[in-house]
């Protein structure tokens, strides 16, 4: 039922190539030697103020970089309504800045007009997946244009869900149309956390669908039992078997746009620019030969 | 019957509530101490936007007691809206209506400094008049003339010192705080906002320019509230700061 107000407009995509979340601190590496960085992505609720110098950064690194706008706050999974002042204050900012991408997360992180600053969890129901769709739908309808759907790091489950979370996924791109942001970190550290094998998880993603990936840091802690707790930082390396899951994602989606996140205990330069020179070996080991075999 | 997300909030903002039945591990276990991973992060995350929000008054209690005071605050009142730049506008009055640090007086008032500041830092970018475009002004034309200021000025007034506290925490050698009410006023030239002491009059002005009192009428006010008003540095801060965005000539004055 996407009703578009306006035309979907024709955009630069993310290239499918390595990306760093953008951090201010970095604006002069950026801008003089970004390395194999080849795009940035900016959370969307740091750049709502009316002016200053966070909007003139960015104006300019876009001159530069395919920019991704990635939302922390809309409440997707939430119960209420979608709050139209945020719907407003993000098509202002996609207006301005015509990004190459919008993603936002399947969680929540509003209720009753407060805002909780996390990514909050939410069962995996028929009522949910209707609720997270009307959203998803008015999304695209205000912002005119596709979004990209992220899965969550979880660290409890709840006993009413009856959808398996790449099903669940799946069935909202074909009722939306949207597309997904698959976060491997997100995949390893709520496998861990949940019991599930993240290959298993892998093999029932649609990633056909899948328009961007992420990769960042997590920090192991233990459960009441003893199990193993992993906490999705963002405030460390990328861990070994997250890139080893990464391998097994690009063999089966090819390359893709692939981004480092490090939001927390941010390092300096080199640290994040070897880690995205990581990234994009990865995408240089899976991308599949342009040149067709017959050539 | 499922989890609400009114009972997943009230026990995320009350580490006392037992963790809502239904919340489970992948053995259907009880979640436990995993729900405390969300009510960590909700913790954690806001305690940090305020410490980078109000780094003086981390300063001045210290970083154990501002996170317990963030703890209060972000329960009392969590932000309303995804956009933390602008969280903690109530911060101030609630460190005023806080019985233990009533002997601490000045807190609120420094808070709104830094406030202002913040605010100041993200408002809305405008072309600043040059003084040349000043002082081609015929003198008559000028007093009559109203100043617009720029999105990005701010004014705070207090019966405390607070610029001098302001810069007694964040400059390497400033002079200690003297026993002085300050009023300040807040400039961003480019990008960095820049707190200003304004003499004994300063703010009168300012409030006038800001309500469209014309200059001459400005002044006049400015001097009836501290007779060594003098406007001639005042307005040479306002150009350096960029905070002088247009020049209206009064409509009261006919096209001259």
């Amino acid at each position: 039922m996407m009703t578009s107000a306006r035309h979907p407009q024709i955009l630069p995509s993310l290239p499918a190539a390595a990306g760093v979340g953008y951090k201010p601190q970095h604006f002069a590496a950026l801008t003089t030697d970004p390395g194999a960085v080849r795009w940035l992505e900016i959370h969307a609720e740091n750049y709502m103020g009316a002016g200053g110098r966070p909007l003139a950064q960015l104006r300019h690194l876009a001159d530069s970089f395919p920019i991704s706008v990635h939302g922390v706050g809309l409440s997707i999974g939430g119960e209420a309504a979608l709050d139209p002042d945020h719907l407003s204050r993000l098509g202002h900012l996609c207006d301005w800045l015509q990004p190459a991408s919008f993603s936002e997360h399947l969680a929540w992180s509003t209720h009753d007009s407060a805002f909780l600053n996390d990514l909050l969890p939410l069962p995996y129901t028929d009522a949910t997946l209707t609720r997270v769709a009307d959203h998803i739908d008015r999304v695209q309808e205000v912002l005119g244009r596709q979004m990209l759907l992220e899965n969550p790091s979880s660290y409890l489950a709840f006993a009413e869900s009856s959808w398996e979370e790449p099903a669940f996924l799946a069935e909202l791109t074909r009722r939306t149309g949207c597309g997904l942001l698959l976060d491997v970190n997100n995949v390893f550290v709520s496998a861990t956390n949940l019991g599930f094998s993240p290959q298993a998880y892998i093999e029932a993603f649609p990633l056909d669908q899948v328009a961007e990936i992420h990769l960042g840091g997590h920090d192991a802690q233990a459960d009441d039992h003893g199990a193993p707790l992993l906490i999705d930082s963002h405030g460390a390396p990328v861990a070994d078997p997250v890139w080893a899951l990464l391998e097994h994602v690009l063999a089966g989606s090819g390359a893709r746009p692939l981004l480092i996140e490090w939001d927390t205990d941010v390092p300096d330069w080199p640290v994040l620019a070897a880690e995205a020179r990581r990234a994009d070996a990865a995408l240089q080991e899976a991308a599949p030969s342009r040149v067709p075999a017959w050539a | 019957m499922g989890v609400t997300e009114t009972e997943f909030t009230q026990a995320l903002l009350a580490p006392d509530l037992p963790v809502p039945e239904g919340l489970c591990d992948a053995a259907g276990h009880p979640a436990g101490r995993r729900f405390a991973v969300y009510r960590n992060n909700v913790a954690v995350s806001l305690t940090r936007a305020l410490h980078e929000g109000f780094p003086v008054i981390a300063r001045l209690l210290g970083p154990d007691n501002m996170d317990g005071l963030a703890g209060l605050f972000l329960r009392a009142h969590p932000p309303r809206s995804p956009v933390l730049m602008l969280y903690g506008a109530t911060f101030p009055a609630f460190l005023e209506g806080l019985e233990q640090l009533a002997h601490l007086g000045y807190l609120g008032d420094v808070a709104r400094l830094e406030l202002a500041l913040r605010q100041s830092y993200h408002a809305a970018d405008a072309e600043p008049v040059d003084a040349a475009a000043l002082a081609a002004l015929p003198p008559d034309r000028l007093a009559a003339s109203r100043l617009t200021l720029a999105p990005a000025v701010r004014l705070v007034r207090s019966p405390w010192p607070i610029h001098d506290i302001w810069r007694f925490n964040t400059e390497a050698d400033a002079p200690q705080p003297r026993a002085t009410a300050q009023d300040v006023l807040v400039v961003r030239p480019e990008y960095d906002p820049r707190p200003v002491l304004l003499p004994a009059g300063g703010a009168v002005f300012l409030a006038a320019l800001r309500d469209g009192v014309p200059l001459a009428e400005a002044d006049a006010a400015a001097r009836r509230a501290a007779e060594a008003f003098a406007l001639a540095p005042l307005l040479a801060e306002l150009l350096s700061g960029g905070a002088i965005t247009g020049i209206a000539p009064a409509s009261s004055e006919g096209e001259g």
